[in-house]
């Protein structure tokens, strides 16, 4: 079970009910659970995804597009079922949110699921939890089965005459699954290759029926901001980056956690102040502002508010609310080699430039940092990661692309250093990693 | 091939979420690893049969997907997260610590089959790393001295 | 459909709504390279060599996934692109194995020609390439991993098109990989169609690797000489010892009705052509035993005996049995042979479909009969009978593509569970030996289906009423429908707007051994004996008026000791049809084939024929579609059929002039009637002397003779010029 911290900066939203015991029913409803989705009975479908629209809710997978406007995009009339989505196969390094929200309050998942469903005419609604949370899965198949038990699930809910069903599945180990196609092969049965698109989800989704698929932060969400109203949601952000979000702090922090903060809370102030800055008297090196896929920034440009908009401004993006700390131990050749290694592990493999292009630059990375590398490689790192940017069949090749392409171009002194065998200054030798000798 | 009664009523509950057979294989095959240990040929042809899928497909499914296996592991499969945040807080030492414990690298197991260890990416810990997964718990905020402690309790059960 | 306008590089383009903006650029010469993008398979958009400029998109966006809307304006050449393109060739070379030289598909590569094209020449990779041993999946699919390319064809090609899927793809990111349904090797129909559609040489066939290079051949395209569909196959054929050796078979080039497809027997079953038992030399009984001869004294006693027995005995007293896998010009120099040459109508063949009968069935309804491309347009096909998968790979391959491409409603009646019930909108089985009773049935005779409450009476009923609703329907029998149940059957159909028909016959050539008269009662286009009139004018000799014998009635009368001579030209009776091989032991036996077959081994004289492979001449498919055979292979010391005839002929006396009108003028030697100028003239010219024939008209030119055969045959008069094009 993962450990709870908190802040004064912190607006609780999504992380109200953690730590109070809401996984049981009772608690949940005494904690104002299950009430936005008899509110969302009440309501149009359409005057739903208007509230959801204007709270300025976006997308708290990482591509940060706004929820309202996704589901206004799921036909009214469609021949074939419509489908709900969540997307719990938070994989991201860095990010390690969806976790808590499931494990503390499930049913604000579910809640959000079935005003989803609401909202553009859907019946059926799917959880995806990664394999690895099987606990957290645990914890969700009892939440759905005590739903059922109420009958706030299955026939004719809350006695509204409207039925709905909530499925939980459970992944088995792979990042790219959680792109949204992808995530839809997977949950078919199928290797969790990502789909041609157009048709986007919306349209033609699981099993071919239009679907919508938000990340489980963003359904947990949902049901404040029917409570609470979107002006009050929208407000707590900046303009078009409404609400609350949560920060995984990680690395090298005194008080690393999840905190829940305002959108648009300065990264700088978050780093010092609510991660408590960087132990050891050491200094700040490099920060990963939002899950592994976002490029770097170095500490002249963290004084930025942490919003979808600011963040792009910046150079970077806002991401999955992951931010990791370096301090200026850590070797950066190591740091994008590391990243490289996992995405040449979760590449699914389908495309050219993601395939090759991520193996060749870890190799070229591994031999790098052993001592083995040579100028040219530097450019060469840099040619192979922008003609993968943008070319690859989804955006896994960009998540590839642009940390290394941030690193190499902010901290290319230290890729200098490494050349003409010389020995990573911050590791130990027995901790590089060589390729392997040909025979 | 015999799957526990837990196994059967979860997957005779599962076959009626979903439209087609085919979407409960990836859950299922992990509930059936767990049975077994591993992906055998045998599980692979009952699972195929009872979808209705031939075995090449769900080889084609499980080959994606890193927790299945059709080898079969230790009975704790220590797995560690070496991914950046965990990095940054001594994973590079878990992992090496692990080796030198049981003498076995990455995918090994003991020759006691009693654990399996995996270097594995981000399991979600970031916040509480490094992080330990011991198949399905995790273990978090460790040093080499809380994982000795919690190997341990493992070697005991 | 509406058609749509787009602008590619500056130029209008116009094309029909739903096209895909790659075939809107090729339609109009501009090419846009690709892999994984295959015409008729599902998208994959994995290769992302076609990445292109759309207007307002910010990304390259992949011209083989990007259906076109109007006044889309896009720009499939520029920095950007080509630097896209060469990157991609760039990180395919990082880890493809550079073994060109010893690559099977070295020199027909679509890397290799990406890399000429778009690729770079410097080298940026250094690191050690990931490597992985080469599998042999079956006796003919070897899979070199290295140097796949992950594409997916093979993949596509054998589940969507073949519907075998014995190809998937397993592991991730750069180890994935293409792997055989049996973990470490193949179980499925060998097709060999993975091969052939792979771009590089991940997948090699066993029965080409390391023979030769792509250059060393020559390639020749003829039809294949296996079933009755007609494929087009391209031999690559190399000087060998012993004449031109065939070595590969593809039809890589998508000419002909088949476009790409090709069957195990076409691809691969051509190695009979130089088996070791091969007969070279002409055979004549000595002292009882075949011993070798020339061909001087084969053609010399084969010409003395007939003339004797004829004279002496009649015609009447000589059997001919033609075959199923001569070309359409033997088959008619054959019965011409026989009835003017030797005085006899005892002419048959080993009979496949009930083809007199279905001719006459479609006798004065134009348009009756559907090709191979109607079946892969058709909006609704009905079959009863056979299995194509098997018997008609093609004919299936068209069926199964046409209900996957175009959603096209199939329904099959059959007495065994075929595989392509699997396309079915509506599967029927019904008892063996059943079909004719089904045809009578839909032509709307209740009682051949007995009683109510009869499970295929009950399953046949509505399906019956739901033919009757469709339009254009394709009607497809096998040979378990004859005579007057075939009647029935294009009754049925002809009540049904725009419906056609195709009969199914085995054999590469059986319609056309049908369509040339190789019967005792029939003449060339099923005249009748007695409807001599129309042959006047070219038969050259007299025609006996009685019809001939039967091939059965032919072995009682031998048995009776009055059938004196037995001709056979490319046919086993005794081997094929379980004729008893004593029946012919006091006649003279004459015997034309490739192999000392058993019914060869009771022959008198047996002359080395070659094979389909190795002469030129006309094949006539089951749906009556009429394709040029070219020479590909050859056997030094083998001569066509058409040859031998002719020589028996000539040694007979017979002025061979009447048999094979060379040097006559006629429409095959327009040299000299519409000058050197006219293209067909010239081609055909060309063509004599591609084939070791003389210019000028050689006795042995099977062309002088297809000249007959399309003035007195109805529906042989094509163009031909459609017939050089080949398809």
């Amino acid at each position: 079970m993962a450990e709870l911290v908190s802040h004064p900066d912190e607006v609780r939203v999504v992380s109200r009910r953690f730590g109070q015991g809401a996984t049981n029913l009772d608690r949940y409803l005494e904690l104002d659970g299950y009430k936005a989705v008899q509110k969302a009975l009440t309501m149009q479908p359409d005057a739903i995804v208007n509230e959801v629209k204007n709270s300025g809710l976006r997308g708290r997978g990482g591509a940060g597009f706004n929820t309202g406007m996704k589901w206004s995009f799921v036909p009214k009339q469609s021949a074939k079922p419509k489908y709900v989505l969540c997307n719990g196969d938070e994989s991201e390094p860095g990010t390690c949110k969806d976790r808590l929200i499931f494990e503390h309050d499930p049913h604000a998942v579910i809640e959000g699921t079935v005003i989803a469903g609401l909202a553009v005419g859907s019946h059926t609604g799917y959880i995806y939890i990664r394999g690895e949370y099987r606990y957290l899965l645990e914890i969700m198949q009892k939440a759905i089965a005590d739903a059922y038990a109420r009958g706030f699930l299955g026939k004719n809910i809350f006695g509204s005459g409207y039925d709905f069903d909530v499925y939980w599945h459970g992944g088995a180990g792979a990042y790219e699954v959680g792109e949204e196609s992808a995530l839809m092969e997977s949950l078919e049965g199928k290797r969790g290759i990502p789909r041609i698109r157009p048709p986007f989800p919306a349209v033609v989704g699981l099993w071919g029926g239009p679907t919508v698929i938000n990340n489980a932060e963003t359904l947990a969400s949902i049901p404040h901001i029917l409570l609470g109203g979107a002006d009050w949601y929208a407000n707590l952000g900046p303009p078009k980056n409404g609400g609350t979000r949560l920060f995984c702090l990680s690395g090298h922090l005194k008080r690393p956690g999840v905190y829940e903060l305002p959108m648009g809370y300065n990264l700088k102030k978050m780093i010092y102040d609510v991660g408590g800055g960087i132990p050891g008297g050491r200094k700040l090196k490099a920060v990963v502002p939002g899950g592994s896929s976002t490029p770097l920034m170095t500490p002249d440009e963290i004084d930025v508010p942490m919003d979808f908009d600011s963040m792009m401004k910046a150079g970077s993006m806002l991401g999955s609310g992951g931010v990791v700390v370096l301090d200026d131990t850590t070797c950066m050749v190591k740091f994008a080699l590391r990243i490289m290694k996992f995405y040449q592990h979760e590449s699914c493999g389908w495309c050219i430039p993601c395939r090759e292009g991520t193996d060749w630059l870890k190799k070229t990375l591994i031999r790098f940092h052993s001592g083995g590398g040579l100028k040219k490689d530097i450019d060469n790192i840099l040619y192979l990661s922008q003609n993968m940017l943008g070319r690859t069949f989804c955006p896994l090749g960009d998540a590839a692309a642009m940390p290394t392409i941030s690193i190499v171009k902010k901290f290319r002194q230290e890729f200098e250093d490494h050349l003409e065998g010389q020995p990573c200054a911050f590791e130990k030798e027995s901790k590089i990693e060589q390729l392997p000798v040909l025979a | 091939m015999r799957f526990s009664e837990q196994f059967e009523s979860r997957f005779a509950e599962m076959l009626t979420h979903y439209p087609t057979k085919r979407s409960v294989l990836v859950p299922t095959l992990l509930y059936a690893q767990d049975e077994s240990g591993s992906l055998s040929d045998e599980v692979i042809k009952e699972i195929a049969g009872r979808l209705e899928l031939t075995e090449l497909e769900v080889r084609n499914v499980i080959s994606y997907y890193s927790m299945l296996t059709t080898h079969p592991r230790g009975k704790y499969n220590v797995q560690v997260c070496t991914n950046i945040a965990c990095l940054l807080r001594g994973a590079d030492e878990l992992f090496e610590h692990c080796e030198k414990k049981f003498g076995v690298k990455h995918k090994g197991t003991t020759a006691d089959g009693l654990f399996s260890l995996e270097e594995v990416e981000c399991i979600g810990a970031c916040s509480w790393a490094p992080a330990v997964q011991v198949n399905y718990d995790f273990h978090e905020n460790l040093t080499t001295e809380k994982l000795d402690n919690v190997l341990d309790e493992y070697r005991r059960k | 459909m509406a058609d749509i306008n787009i602008t590619v590089d500056g130029r209008k383009v116009t094309a029909a709504q739903g096209t895909l903006l790659i075939e809107a650029c090729k339609s109009v010469g501009i090419e846009v390279p690709s892999f994984c993008y295959y015409p008729n398979l599902s998208l994959q958009g994995a290769c992302r060599m076609c990445l292109v400029k759309v207007e307002k998109m910010p990304k390259l966006q992949t011209a083989c996934t990007t259906v076109i809307s109007e006044g889309m304006t896009v720009t499939t050449d520029s920095d950007e692109i080509r630097q896209a393109r060469k990157s991609m060739v760039e990180m395919l070379l990082g880890n493809h194995p550079l073994d060109c030289p010893v690559c099977d598909a070295g020199g027909e590569c679509e890397l290799q020609d990406m890399t000429f094209s778009y690729g770079a020449a410097e080298s940026k990779y250094m690191e050690p390439k990931n490597h992985k041993d080469e599998q042999q999946w079956s006796p003919v699919v070897y899979f070199d991993r290295p140097r796949c390319i992950l594409c997916y064809r093979c993949v596509r090609v054998c589940g969507e098109a073949m519907d075998v899927w014995a190809l998937g793809v397993q592991n991730r990111g750069v180890s994935s990989i293409i792997a055989p349904n049996q973990e470490d090797h193949l179980e499925c129909e060998e097709c060999g169609m993975c091969i052939d559609i792979c771009p590089v040489g991940a997948l090699t066939s066993g029965a080409y690797r390391y023979k030769t290079r792509p250059w060393e051949m020559k390639h020749v395209g003829t039809i294949c000489t296996h079933c009755g569909d007609g494929c087009k196959t391209t031999l690559g054929v190399r000087r060998s010892d012993t004449g031109m050796e065939i070595v590969r078979g593809d039809n890589r080039d998508k000419s002909g009705i088949n476009g790409d497809f090709l069957c195990i027997k076409g691809r691969y079953a051509f190695d009979f052509a130089h088996h070791d038992d091969r007969i070279t030399q002409p055979l004549i009984r000595k002292d009882g035993r075949l011993t070798p001869s020339t061909w001087e004294e084969a053609s010399a006693l084969i010409g003395k005996r007939f003339a004797d027995i004829r004279d002496h005995q009649g015609g009447q007293s000589i059997g001919v049995v033609g075959s199923n896998r001569t070309t359409n010009e033997e088959s008619y120099l054959l019965q011409k042979f026989a009835r003017i040459v030797l005085q006899t109508n005892n002419i048959d063949h080993h009979r496949t479909a009930d083809f007199p009968a279905f001719a006459a069935g479609v006798t004065g309804k134009p348009e009756s009969t559907a090709s191979m491309r109607d079946v892969f347009n058709a909006p609704a096909m009905l079959l009863i009978g056979n299995n194509p998968s098997e018997q008609h790979p093609l004919l299936a391959w068209q069926i199964r593509n046409n209900v996957r491409l175009h959603r096209a409603r199939l329904y099959v009646i059959n007495s065994q569970e075929i595989k392509l019930r699997r396309q079915a909108a509506n599967f029927v089985p019904i008892p063996e030996g059943t079909e004719g009773d089904v045809a009578s049935f839909l032509a709307g005779d209740d009682s051949a289906i007995d009683t109510a409450g009869n499970e295929t009476s009950d399953a046949l009923k509505p399906l019956r009423d739901k033919l009757r609703s469709e339009q254009n329907l394709v009607i497809i029998f096998g040979s378990e429908i004859r005579g007057d149940d075939i009647s029935s059957l294009v009754k049925f159909g002809s009540n049904i707007p725009g419906s056609k028909f195709i009969c199914l016959g085995d054999y590469a050539n059986s319609h056309g051994a049908a369509d040339m008269g190789l019967y005792p009662n029939l003449l060339p286009g099923y005249h009748s004996i007695s409807d001599i009139g129309i042959f006047h004018q070219e038969r050259g000799g007299e025609i006996p008026q009685t019809p001939g014998l039967t091939l059965p009635e032919m072995v009682e009368s031998a048995k009776a000791d009055k059938l004196k001579a037995f001709y056979v030209v490319g046919a086993n009776p005794v081997g094929r049809l379980g004729l008893d091989p004593f029946s012919f032991s006091q006649g003279f036996v004459v015997v034309q084939d490739m192999f000392l077959t058993q019914t060869a081994e009771i022959a008198d004289v047996v002359l080395p024929a070659a094979n389909a492979y190795e002469k030129a001449g006309t094949f006539t498919n089951t749906c009556g579609d009429l394709q040029l055979l070219k020479k590909a292979g050859e056997v030094n010391g083998t001569k066509p059929d058409f040859e031998m005839i002719v020589r028996i002929a000539d040694a007979m006396g017979f002025d061979v002039r009447k048999l094979v009108p060379f040097g006559r003028g006629t429409r095959a030697d327009m040299g000299q009637s519409r000058g050197a100028q006219a293209g067909e003239a010239d081609r055909h010219a060309v063509w004599l002397e591609a084939h070791g024939l003389e210019p000028k008209m050689s006795p042995f030119d099977p062309m002088a003779i297809l000249d007959e055969i399309q003035r007195l045959v109805p529906g042989y008069d094509v163009s031909r010029m459609d017939l050089q094009a080949g398809d």
